[in-house]
């Protein structure tokens, strides 16, 4: 329910935006060459990313986060489960068939919390009024028939609540829940839930922001949130170095000599393809869940990335530049060091990218099969014992460093390669 | 000693892989003088391209043999300098570091090259760019880089593959009165493949037209073009009457070529 009406919001804002964007954008048209540009559809060029819908797009995201969760930092919410003291009536039927009414008062709380039991008057006739606590998010069981006079008598059973008949099977509405008959003639109260997603599931921003201040000052499990990450990066940095430094030799060797071409043309077009998390098991088979297991795990994901994307940037020289080093008297060891290995930074720049990335991804997968710290290993301890809070501060950690990672490597590339796609 | 290039009975037969084969130089003999500006012209599929990577040096001849200044060419060497049509130069130096690559493999000492490509670059009017990164130059510039990056290099000969095809023409006229000047100035040995008629008028002393099927050396010319355009205006020399009516007699010798490369196929 929850979920259909979120999907139902995010579409409707994203169409409103669009319209009201677009709607003032109309009187304040930017004047650079592409706004001239008549034919704009299937035009790829002139489709630029519009600013301001990625700055609405993650205030959106924000605002049905808080929305949803009953953030203190977004005005408006859904409907919030109830909390609070409610009551409603039922009414008694005697084996005689005479009737009597009473109230049922329940207070709706925290879960985990200290609550007071209510205290209030019995009421009078032979139906006498209940007290009954149940936490949010939860139904109570309500023996409404337990204290009353001769309530344990054949035939005595509850006919209506707030004046509604009610059968065994049936429910009532009541302002603040929903009052449900079991088959066996007792009452049990479920308080409205609301529409906002429970903590479990979703906690609110702030909950979040708790968890990363906590994490961040008593640490988690024995290590601090710093050393979760340093050593999610550390593997990551080991595994890449270490892939990198076989696996670009390696390229060359195989896009410089045909017997290195076909000795591990097989290997590396087999392993290629092979997912590194599919690696995961063997390699803790063998090499233990320790750092060495997962620096190794890594190397492998590195390794093949960089084979290939080094093998691509020998492949890649156009011959006119090895003839021209050949006839201005270039030595093979020169050609290598001046034309070759310059000729292939751009693809091997990709090729880092993209192991960086998986790499990146498989560190937190290795992680939360087997570690005892680590980004991987935070999360999937905090599931296992229902800390969602931590479980999203995780994930969204991890994705910010994984796009600072792609965006340091992309600063790196414009410096170290500024000729790349000009030649 | 013998000096000069002499090319010697050349043939190139590429088989292929269905059992038939490619003949695309037969019995080519040439002697080229030490000095000489030598354009060669054909149609397509004339071997002048295989004829100039032969002398490269980056392919080896099925039979023949070629000699430079009296010992034998197997590979290539910094003696004869090669000129690209494009994409050849780094572009991971500046136009400087292009420039003085040559003369940097031989180990030649910072100052020296650098005055070399000080004088090289201002000979090709490039003095305002030398620290730029070849990527940011025109088309026509970056074959100057190309040019003085031969000349750097200080070759015997010359080998230009098309050098001005991919300019457009009102640089290309600037570049030909550049070639000429070059020439002139530093005596090189120059061999330059075109596809243009009235390039390899005005750069040549002597032109060599080949016939395809297989590549062979149809007829030579001397001309006086060359000569005359050192230091003129080049649309002065293209005026002359002699000029017109060669370029008409080659123009007509490569169509028929091309109508005969054409009957054959279609008898084929």
């Amino acid at each position: 329910m929850t979920g259909i009406l979120i999907v139902v919001v995010y579409v409707a804002l994203f169409a409103a935006s669009a319209f009201i964007v677009t709607a003032i954008g109309k009187r304040t048209q930017r004047k650079d060459f592409t706004s001239l540009k008549t034919v704009t559809f299937g035009d790829e060029s002139a489709v630029r990313p519009n600013r301001a819908a990625s700055v609405i797009s993650v205030v959106v995201l924000f605002l049905i986060w808080g929305a949803f969760t009953g953030s203190k930092l977004v005005p408006i919410h859904v409907p919030a489960p109830f909390q609070g003291d409610t009551s409603f009536s039922y009414t008694a039927q005697a084996p005689d068939g005479s009737q009597d009414d009473a109230e049922v008062f329940v207070r709706v709380h925290e879960f985990g919390a200290d609550v007071d039991s209510i205290e209030a008057d019995a009421g009078d006739g032979f139906a006498l009024n209940d007290f009954d606590e149940v936490p949010v998010y939860s139904s109570a069981l309500i023996r409404a028939t337990r204290n009353d006079v001769g309530g344990d008598a054949d035939g005595f059973r509850i006919v209506a609540v707030n004046g509604a008949p009610i059968e065994p099977g049936g429910s009532v509405d009541t302002a603040d829940g929903v009052v449900n008959m079991t088959p066996r003639g007792s009452l049990s109260f479920v308080p409205d839930p609301g529409l906002q997603m429970r903590p479990l599931y979703l906690p609110s921003p702030e909950r979040v922001w708790q968890a990363v201040v906590d994490v961040a000052t008593d640490g988690f499990r024995n290590f601090t949130l710093w050393e979760h990450l340093g050593y999610s990066l550390f593997r990551v940095l080991a595994g890449f170095v270490l892939g990198a430094a076989i696996g670009i030799p390696l390229g060359y060797a195989m896009g410089l000599s045909d017997w290195f071409r076909g000795w591990f043309d097989p290997i590396v077009e087999f392993m290629r393809p092979v997912p590194p998390l599919a690696l995961i098991p063997l390699v803790i088979i063998w090499f233990g869940i320790d750092e060495t297991g997962k620096v190794v795990l890594l190397f492998l994901a590195a390794l093949w990335i960089m084979a290939i994307g080094a093998r691509a940037g020998v492949s890649g020289v156009n011959i006119t530049k090895v003839h021209a080093a050949y006839s201005l008297g270039a030595s093979k060891t020169q050609i290598l060091r001046h034309v070759i290995i310059p000729n292939s930074l751009p693809e091997i720049f990709t090729a880092a990218r993209v192991a960086m990335g998986v790499c990146w991804g498989t560190v937190v997968a290795a992680e939360l099969v087997a570690a005892n710290v680590g980004a991987g290993m935070m999360i999937t301890t905090a599931s296992k014992f229902q800390q969602t809070y931590v479980v999203v501060m995780g994930i969204i950690l991890i994705g910010i460093i994984g796009f600072g990672i792609d965006i340091l490597m992309r600063k790196a590339e414009n410096v170290l390669v500024p000729w790349k796609g000009r030649s | 000693m013998t000096t000069g290039l002499s090319i010697e009975n050349l043939s190139m037969r590429f088989d292929l892989p269905n059992g038939s084969f490619v003949q695309a130089l037969k019995d080519v003999s040439l002697d080229l003088k030490s000095g000489e500006l030598l354009s060669v012209l054909g149609p397509s599929g004339c071997g002048k391209t295989t004829l100039l990577n032969i002398v490269a040096g980056f392919l080896a001849p099925t039979s023949g043999a070629i000699n430079l200044n009296g010992h034998a060419v197997t590979g290539p060497d910094a003696e004869r300098g090669m000129v690209f049509q494009k994409g050849a130069l780094f572009e991971w130096m500046t136009v400087r570091d292009n420039v003085e690559f040559g003369p940097r493999m031989k180990g030649t000492p910072q100052a020296d090259r650098r005055k070399t490509s000080d004088r090289l670059l201002e000979i090709t009017g490039l003095q305002d760019f030398k620290d730029k990164m070849v990527y940011e130059l025109s088309g026509g510039m970056q074959q100057r880089v190309a040019l003085a990056r031969c000349l750097a290099n200080e070759p015997d000969v010359i080998l230009m593959d098309e050098p001005l095809g991919a300019l457009d023409a009102l640089t290309r006229e600037k570049m030909q009165g550049l070639v000429l000047e070059l020439w002139k100035e530093t005596g090189k040995t120059i061999i330059l493949i075109t596809h243009s008629v009235e390039e390899a008028l005005l750069l040549g002393e002597r032109l060599l037209v080949m016939a395809p099927r297989p590549g062979r050396i149809h007829k030579e010319y001397r001309l006086p073009f060359a000569e005359m355009g050192v230091g003129a205006d080049l649309r002065e020399v293209k005026k002359h009457p002699d000029f017109a009516s060669t370029r008409e007699e080659i123009l007509t010798m490569i169509w028929e070529m091309e109508e005969e490369i054409m009957g054959r196929t279609e008898d084929a």
